[in-house]
């Protein structure tokens, strides 16, 4: 097996991985740098990301209005005191970028612009046309080659992690490229896997989204919290899931369904604006503006499209081709190219779909896991920004603020450890390659890994949507019982070791199946509705109100071998912002109105 | 799949290194919807056929740049190409020419990355600012000059149309020379000098014989036809120079 000793070990390549990287080798360039991932680092899911990044920009705008949209936005289920350290790096990472070569979108003086964004008081998304996510992934890649310190292995699929004297001591991965297992040694070990949203069927993920480092620390007893948190996207493209991103209402774009009407009025969004109004109508958050649409579909409003399915229209018609020729040109040829359509003269067909994985490992406000050495970073992990509900553009900013921040404790770390006992780390990664190689050697399986996937992704539709019930939530968690166990009986065609993404492809859907568990557990474990999480059922109806009684907590689920998770509840930490009315639209303002009234 | 579906004949380019002497093609029956894309043809081959036959893909939305081949012998991205437009014809998908083949689709792109990282691909400050002096300011001007430049996603589908690249595989290319081009372009930046060396030469811009076909299959519009050509240019302007003009830093 081949060996590498790395000082810190960083597993996974999009923007938080590489920004950690950067981190690290900044803080002491002595430090060795081992910069794992599954793809080459530019095809990290953050290169989807469209319409920005959050950062107090504007003179009018203050930390504070940034601090209470998140928090408010997460349905105050966010660890506030970490809110406050982010809205307040948030600008400087930004200009970091900036600094490194990220072509910001400008105004015609020459500085950085900002989009208007759903649920922020003010605009302060930092934009760059409406790649955002493709230029920050690329800036800090390009950015990353300038460092030697840091050994990139691209196309090395990670299968563990090695755990000793209570700490954890490196990973093992497979060489894509060869089949060849290694073990690389670290003395802290940073997770930035990204999300899992393809354990659902209707999303925006590319294929690699698959929760590997969630699955990964899950199994050496650290804690998944909050993973009932699962964001719909309210405009998706049917079928795909292909995302459009937010910045087209932010832009303007009006959301109407069948018969014309822009329907957000309806749900306590309005009243109605020619133009985008911030936290009004389009401009709302993302669980209420997905909410709506399930009910315009039960109330008979959406659009029965006989292949789409049942679809609302985006409609930018009155923004003009050079306007969005300009400010969403992938926008612009997604429509063309996957549609067919003219969005400059004609309405897009959209829905909800699953877009972002709220919850995850479990982190303190300094990223650090409960198993030490360990840290996670980005939507892998749970650090406690995004709370029930995360604000559109937060996401793309905490890659860089936790990035750097996870950067440098893992470097501290790593320094104040002595080397581990490597013949007995070998063991172990020898005892996890024999653990891998079974499952592809194994003869006699019956069960497809395609179907299995397929059972999950329908399941986890059917039963941790929009709208979720005890019976519906139920289900859905007796059948990834069933789909676990049949997992044991999978075949594998490809007993092959160069490339062999058959292999692989199951490696993944095992991670997915203990990760959708999470969800589904967590889910059924909440009895309240809250941000992302919204419940139909409970004695008069009691689930489909928030409880702060009772769940102004998080959940925590714990790893137990060949069973359900156990869940727990954990604290939240509120520092000045008690749970009030989530209110947008005029209700909102009024709301606003009231508390500041009430602090004087 | 209903029995509603057309069928696709999709020939794909085989190879396992393991057990195959070399590429083979084999043809698979595929049901297809008219908006199916090739790459989700080829999902559908992995999903319900063969297990074993590997590519590379994942955003499905043409931006992560993983899933480039050859379609009738044209590089394309397979996630937004459509099977409809081939029906009823045959399809054939194979991997990117010019590529050393690891597996099916699947081509070495080692090489490929050793060039992105030898052009000194970030910004080496004309003038460093701290983080505290705010942002540098670029005039719409300063910024048209290279923001074209920025949008290479790294399919390589340049490489599999350059004739040149194939003849030699030490050529630098048109994805490295346009990403070269995009930071000496940049008005932050202050080291071109240093990446017109390479520019200038054995493995650098007088390799290419100007066919132009690299910016005809370049998804994202990104011509670096052009950027190898300025470069020409500016090597040639470059070269006349160094003997004009004193050195700096060398005393």
């Amino acid at each position: 097996m081949e060996i590498f000793k790395a000082d810190v070990v960083i597993v996974g390549g999009g923007g938080a991985g590489l920004r950690a990287a950067i981190a690290v080798a900044e803080s002491d360039p002595l430090l060795k740098i081992a910069l794992v991932s599954k793809v080459y680092p530019m095809r990290s899911h953050t290169v989807a990301a469209e319409g920005g990044a959050a950062g107090v920009k504007k003179s009018t705008d203050s930390y504070d209005y940034h601090f209470h949209d998140t928090v408010g936005g997460g349905d105050w289920l966010c660890e506030q005191d970490v809110v406050e350290y982010f809205v307040k790096q948030a600008p400087i990472e930004l200009t970091q970028l900036e600094h490194w070569g990220c072509p910001w979108s400008r105004t015609e003086d020459g500085h950085v612009n900002v989009r208007a964004f759903g649920g922020m008081k003010i605009e302060r998304t930092w934009f760059a046309a409406d790649k955002s996510g493709f230029h920050i992934l690329h800036t800090l890649f390009q950015t990353s080659i300038k460092y030697p310190s840091i050994k990139r292995f691209d196309e090395h699929f990670c299968v563990d992690l090695i755990e000793e004297d209570g700490r954890v001591q490196g990973v093992v991965t497979i060489e894509m490229s060869t089949g060849e297992f290694h073990l690389i040694e670290g003395k802290s070990v940073i997770i930035a896997t990204g999300g899992a949203g393809r354990v659902f069927r209707e999303n925006t993920n590319g294929g690699i989204v698959t929760g590997d480092g969630m699955a990964l620390a899950y199994r050496h007893g650290v804690a998944l919290r909050d993973m009932e948190f699962m964001q719909y996207h309210p405009t998706c493209m049917p079928v795909t899931g292909l995302l459009f991103t937010e910045a087209c209402r932010g832009e303007g774009g009006f959301l109407v369904n069948k018969d014309g009407y822009r329907y957000l009025q309806d749900y306590g969004l309005g009243p109605l604006q020619d133009k985008p109004k911030n936290k009004y109508m389009e401009l709302g958050p993302r669980d209420r503006l997905s909410q709506a649409f399930w009910y315009e579909k039960q109330k008979g409003r959406t659009f029965e499209h006989p292949t789409l399915g049942s679809v609302v229209f985006l409609d930018m018609r009155h923004l003009g081709e050079a306007h969005l020729r300009e400010r969403l040109p992938l926008i612009y040829e997604m429509a063309e190219t996957f549609m067919g359509l003219d969005p400059a003269k004609e309405l897009i067909p959209v829905r909800a779909g699953i877009h972002y994985t709220m919850g995850g490992i479990k982190v303190d406000a300094k990223c650090a896991a409960s198993l030490p050495g360990l840290y996670a970073i980005g939507e892998c992990a749970s650090v406690g920004l995004h709370g029930a509900n995360r604000l559109g553009s937060n996401s793309l900013t905490e890659l860089v603020v936790f990035g750097k921040l996870a950067g440098d404790e893992a470097a501290k770390y790593a320094k104040a450890v002595s080397p581990g006992n490597s013949s007995s780390l070998l063991k172990q990664a020898q005892a996890i390659e024999q653990r891998i190689l079974a499952l592809k050697t194994k003869t006699g399986g019956t069960e497809s890994i395609a179907v299995i996937r397929k059972e999950m992704a329908q399941s986890m539709e059917d039963g941790c949507g929009i709208y979720r019930t005890e019976d519906t939530m139920q289900a859905t968690c007796d059948k990834l019982a069933e789909l676990r166990a049949r997992f044991k009986n999978i075949s594998i065609d490809d007993k092959s070791s160069v490339w062999n993404t058959d292999w692989l492809t199951a490696v993944e859907l095992d991670y997915q199946l203990d990760v959708a568990q999470t969800m589904a557990h967590s889910a059924i474990n909440r009895k309240e509705s809250r941000g992302a999480h919204q419940r139909l059922d409970g004695p008069d109806g009691a689930y489909t109100k928030r409880d702060d009684v009772n769940f102004l907590k998080h959940s925590e689920a714990y790893y137990v071998a060949d069973g359900a998770p156990r869940i727990a509840l954990g604290d939240v930490k509120i520092t000045k912002s008690q749970p009030e009315t989530r209110a947008y639209g005029a209700a909102g303002e009024k709301a606003d109105q009231e508390r500041k009234a009430s602090h004087v | 799949m209903s029995e509603n579906h057309k069928i696709i004949e999709i020939e794909v380019l085989r190879y396992n290194p393991e057990s195959d002497e070399e590429p083979h093609l084999e043809v698979y029956k595929v049901p297809f919807t008219d908006d199916m894309s090739v790459l989700q043809g080829a999902q559908y081959i992995k999903d319900n056929f063969d297990g074993s036959l590997t590519f590379r893909w994942s955003c499905r939305m043409a931006i992560c740049g993983s899933c480039g081949m050859m379609i009738n012998g044209i590089p394309k991205l397979s996630c937004e190409t459509f099977l409809r437009d081939y029906y009823p014809n045959r399809i054939r998908i194979e991997a990117l020419a010019h590529f050393p083949i690891e597996k099916d689709l699947v081509v070495d792109l080692s090489g490929f990355i050793e060039k992105l990282e030898a052009i000194q691909p970030y910004i080496i400050p004309k003038e460093p600012k701290t983080l505290a002096e705010g942002e540098y300011l670029q005039t719409p001007k300063e910024f048209n000059a290279y923001i074209q430049f920025t949008s290479c996603i790294n399919c390589t589908l340049c490489y599999a149309a350059c004739p040149q690249f194939g003849l030699n595989p030490d050529f630098i290319g048109p994805a490295a020379m346009a990403l070269l081009h995009r930071y000496n372009m940049d008005s932050r930046d202050g080291a071109s000098a240093s990446r017109m060396e390479l520019v200038a030469s054995e493995e650098g811009v007088y390799n290419c014989s100007a066919v132009g076909y690299c910016s005809e299959v370049c998804p994202k519009h990104v011509d670096p036809a052009s950027a190898v050509n300025i470069n020409k240019a500016n090597a040639a302007k470059d070269y006349f120079l160094r003997f004009l003009s004193p050195k700096g830093g060398s005393k």
